[in-house]
Formats: structure tokens, sequence, C-alpha cells
């Protein structure tokens, strides 16, 4: 059977590690940050996408009105 | 059915709405192996009799090593696939395994380094493992380098999947360097045949981690690759319809 107890004595024991405590919260810190990183980065990369389609769509619908308006006043 | 699947692939819009579902679904498996992994690992593992608890880097090393390789593999065959039947979305796929690769190949070499001070007493050794995963990580970069550096999209998917092939080499080398040089890097820790030199008690949290590991990965490429099919295909009516949150 696998023992599953706390290895540590205290919270203060788990941060120090006897000593080795720096080495391995440095590591799981950077680990934990880069992969925070791989999976934010499509979502913004798509996020500024739709934004900047939503915007092209704004323009073209402008200026479809516009031509709309020219084209009556012209028939006027 | 038979090969229909293979033919869809074809069509990144097919891809794209198939895969959907699978996002969350991927997200929230992967953030439950790697937590328990970490937790279990970190503080419920037992110490080792020889290094302490500096080892407990092992389940993130590990794990972030196996997918240096696994995505470099990933992304040769892709680039294979998109050469031999020029299926753009194989392309897509060959460019999207490079940055994770890459991220994943400096996880492991990172936290390498960061193990040897402690327990080799340096930071950094040329040792052929390390030396090999080094070359690894500039492979990496040069298939990302590549894809930038051409005008024609097809060019670059050219140049960059010859170069991936071409790295390939590489990867017996790494597998196989702990064994032909014995220097400081130890040897590996998991065998796919015999007897793995180590305690049930510390194999499973390292297994949690190495499955957490491949979801991760399969789910960001997943999100890669879907984020570069809209990219490729924003001029399509479906993809300006998915921005104004209409469905297409």
């Amino acid at each position: 059977m696998i023992d599953l107890s706390f290895q540590f004595e205290s919270f203060s024991e788990f941060m120090l590690m006897a000593g080795h405590g720096p080495y391995v919260w440095a590591c799981y810190l950077i680990t934990a940050t880069a992969l925070i990183y791989l999976a934010c980065a499509p979502l913004l990369k798509r996020r500024a996408l739709f934004a900047e389609l939503k915007r092209q769509a704004r323009i073209e619908n402008y200026e479809l009105k516009k031509r709309e308006q020219n084209i009556t006043e012209d028939s006027q | 059915m038979g090969w229909q699947w293979f033919y869809r692939l074809g069509s990144p819009r097919w891809f794209y709405e198939k895969t959907d579902a699978w996002v969350p679904w991927l997200a929230l498996l992967s953030i439950v192996l790697l937590l328990a992994g970490a937790v279990w690992g970190l503080g419920f593992a037992p110490q080792d009799s020889k290094q302490g608890n500096s080892y407990r880097i092992i389940y993130i090393h590990v794990p972030a090593s196996f997918l240096a390789l696994a995505g470099y593999y990933t992304m040769a065959i892709s680039g294979a696939i998109g050469l031999i039947w020029k299926m753009k979305l194989a392309d897509m796929v060959m460019k999207c395994a490079a940055p994770i690769g890459a991220v994943l190949t400096f996880i492991a070499l990172v936290t390498g380094a960061i193990w040897g001070k402690p327990t080799w007493g340096t930071w950094w050794v040329w040792d052929a493992r390390i030396t090999s995963m080094l070359l690894l990580l500039f492979l990496y970069l040069g298939v990302i380098a590549l894809q930038e550096a051409f005008q024609h999209q097809q060019t670059a998917n050219k140049a960059s999947a010859i170069l991936a092939l071409v790295g390939t080499v590489n990867i017996p080398i790494i597998y196989k360097s702990v064994d032909w040089w014995y220097t400081l890097h130890q040897p590996a820790t998991l065998k796919f045949t015999g007897e793995s030199p180590i305690d049930s008690s510390m194999l499973y949290p390292l297994l949690t981690m190495i499955v957490g590991f491949y979801v991760f990965f399969a789910l960001v490429l997943l999100m890669r690759t879907r984020t570069e099919i809209l990219q490729r295909e924003r001029k399509t009516r479906w993809v300006k319809a998915l921005a104004e949150g209409k469905a297409p």
C-alpha cells in the first residue's frame, strides 16, 4: 500500500524542504508561468483577431450605408 | 466510413467545428491531473534517500522532457504529411507545435539546471544529454524562424518541414545519450521494457504528471491550431460570422 501522508511536519518545513526549497519552488513557479503563458497565448490572439474582424465589419457597413445614401441623394 | 475522416481533415472549417466541444474537457482534465500530480509530488511522495527533497523537481523535469520529444514527433510527422499530401491542416499543426515544443524544452533545460545545482554542484555541464536537448531547442527555434522568414506560407511550410525531418536524427541521440556517454546525467527513470528503478510511491505521481502534460500539450496544440485556422480563414464568411458572435 502506498503511504499517502503529508511528508512535512509544518508548513514552514514544507516551504524550506530541508534547504532545497528555493530550487524546488523556483522550478514549479517557472513551469507554472510557462504553462499559463502557453494556455493564454492562443486565447488572446483569437480575441485580438475577432476584435479586428469586428472593426473591419463596422467600417464596411458604414461605407456601404454612405454609398447607398449618396446614390439616393444623386437620384433626387 | 474508412478513410473519410482523413479527407475531411482537408477542411479546416470542419476540424474547427468538430473540435469545439473538446477544448473545455481537455482543459478540465489537464488542470485536475497537473494539480493533483504537483500536490502529490511536492507534499505526499516520500523523500529521496540520496537526493532529499530536490528530487521533487523530477515531477516536472521528466514530463516536460517527454513532451519536448513528443512535440518534436508531432511537428516532424505533421510536417511530413503536409509535404506529401499537401494537407493545410497538417502544415498548421506543424507550425503550432513548434512554439509549444520550444517552451517545454526550455522548461526541461531550466528545471534540469536548477536541479543540477544542489545535486551535481553545477548549473550546467556540456553533458551529452543536456547538449542534445539544447540542440532540440535550437531546432524548434529554427522552425519558428523559418515560418517567419518567407513571404509565401507554402515555401515556409516546405522549408520548416524539411528542417524538422532532418532534425529527427537528434531524437535517438537524446534517448541513447545517457547510455552511450555515461557522464553526469542520471540514466532513465522510466523504462518501457523491464523494471523501472523507482518506487511506486514516487512512480504514481510521476505518471499522473506525465499524463497531465500530455493532455495539456494536446489542449494547447488544439487551441493554437484552432486560432491559426481562424487567422488563415479570416476572409471567409464563417469566420466573420463567428467574430460577430453569430452562428455561421
